[in-house]
């Protein structure tokens, strides 16, 4: 089963269709005892970084969050992804989840439209389980106003939008964060969300 | 750098695929989320329903096409046509849209763009507008689906669309829609240059070969098109490949 956690900041029902989509057990959830039954776990995030680090803490997950996503396939969506960095500066400066080295912040590029809003193309930064049976040409979905700073050895896509916006960044073992919206990027997210739980299925 | 869009839109009236949007001689074509499916498959970037409904009871069907899609379309969908308030706003996203799109109402009520925004991102409103042509250079804004001139200027309307937050908008030139002889461009240019916020071609695709054109000459960020796609003369695969031969960058 893959736990989706249900913190009241998510497009958690467009995740849940695309797992229902490809035939992926899954489960909506807030409760501790889910994620540690499950083979992995999706952190799907929608809006400012403080309230959904704060709606983060408010369900009482945070430490058993860290404590998964050392043991089993960990992947944070957009703001999913970003909460997973040590901090981040949206309003104000926020503490994030540390699980990956690195900060959030705006993205500054005076001449270009900001939201980062459509498809842009995945270049790939290092190799990844997760870009298993993809081209040199996918295209996938954004729409973020800030971005990840992170080492070089954590970025593993990224696109071109004036300077580089990481896409996927990883610890190098189990946890992964997409900047894009895999759940909205036609066959190649949906590509990426199979590799993904196939990860799940390895680790069993 | 950002592929360009190619969206197919679909007007849907009680939960059935429509065509002939001015009421009279108006025909089902399908079933809209088997056609979005099926645009889908064809690459689309983006898929747009907009609901020609009248009925509040349409509104809740509407919503079930949205509910239906989202199971099985994994691009981002946009819903305009009847909404009216942030409450409109917030059952139509929760009920799987990724967008919507405003129009009339905005016109009449442009806070309902700053509220949509403030709550819900800027992302995920869209400004439709229907405008026509009164002299060289100069359009009004029309509503009601292009039946009412609201002698609005066209450039102050969307710059103030933006201001308040618009995301995108949807710009439709009432003297090219249905003309089919290409997107109305000094239009396209003209509001694009004006606003930074993406901008949307609508009305007037005709043949293969406008969709490019309005890339090629305009800084557009998608071109949106309804019955060439309904009828399956054009698919958004082909429409993709002439637009990549002529070296624009699509998904």
């Amino acid at each position: 089963m893959v736990a989706i956690v249900d913190y009241g900041a998510g497009n958690i029902f467009s995740v849940k269709n695309a797992l229902d989509y490809l035939g992926y057990e899954n489960k909506l959830t807030d409760k501790k005892e889910d994620l540690e039954k499950a083979q992995a776990i999706i952190l799907p995030g929608v809006g400012a970084f403080p309230w959904a680090m704060n709606m983060l803490k408010l369900s009482g997950l945070v430490d058993t969050i860290k404590e998964q996503a050392q043991i089993k396939p960990f992947l944070g969506i957009c703001l999913g992804m970003q909460l997973l960095f040590e901090k981040g500066y949206e309003f104000e400066e926020c503490s994030g989840l540390g699980l990956i080295p690195g900060y959030v912040d705006k993205i500054i590029e005076p001449d270009l439209v900001i939201p980062h809003m459509g498809w842009n193309k995945l270049v790939y930064n290092h190799d990844c389980p997760l870009f298993n049976g993809l081209t040199d040409n996918e295209y996938v979905y954004f729409v973020h106003s800030y971005k990840a700073f992170c080492d070089d050895e954590n970025l593993y896509a990224y696109c071109e939008y004036g300077g580089r916006v990481p896409a996927l960044v990883s610890d190098g073992k189990y946890i992964y964060g997409a900047q894009f919206h895999p759940e909205k990027s036609g066959k190649t997210g949906l590509k990426i969300l199979e590799n993904f739980v196939k990860l799940a299925e390895e680790v069993r | 750098m950002l592929a360009k869009r190619i969206i197919p839109c679909l007007d849907v009236r009680d939960g059935k695929v429509v065509k002939g949007v001015n009421f009279e001689g108006i025909k089902e074509v399908g079933d809209p989320v088997e056609c979005a499916y099926e645009y889908n498959l064809q690459g689309a970037d983006e898929i747009v329903f907009y609901d020609i409904t009248a009925s509040h009871e349409g509104r809740g069907v509407m919503l079930d096409v949205v509910r239906n899609a989202a199971k099985k379309v994994f691009v981002p969908l946009t819903v305009g046509g009847g909404i009216k308030t942030v409450e409109d706003i917030r059952e139509t996203l929760r009920a799987g849209a990724d967008k919507v799109s405003v129009n009339s109402q905005a016109v009449q009520n442009p806070q309902l763009i700053k509220d949509g925004a403030d709550i819900f991102g800027c992302q995920c409103i869209c400004v439709g507008v229907d405008a026509k042509k009164v002299a060289d250079n100069k359009w009004t804004v029309y509503i009601n689906g292009g039946r009412i001139d609201m002698h609005i200027d066209l450039i102050d309307w969307v710059k103030k669309c933006e201001q308040l937050g618009a995301g995108e908008i949807c710009l439709n030139s009432i003297d090219t829609d249905g003309v089919r002889g290409g997107f109305d461009l000094p239009m396209l240019k003209a509001v694009c240059s004006a606003v930074k916020i993406p901008v949307i071609a609508s009305g007037g695709a005709g043949k293969l070969g406008d969709f490019a054109e309005a890339f090629l000459e305009t800084d557009c960020s998608a071109a949106l098109a309804a019955s060439l796609f309904h009828f399956k003369e054009l698919t958004v695969q082909q429409v993709k490949e002439d637009c990549r031969s002529k070296g624009i960058i699509v998904r």
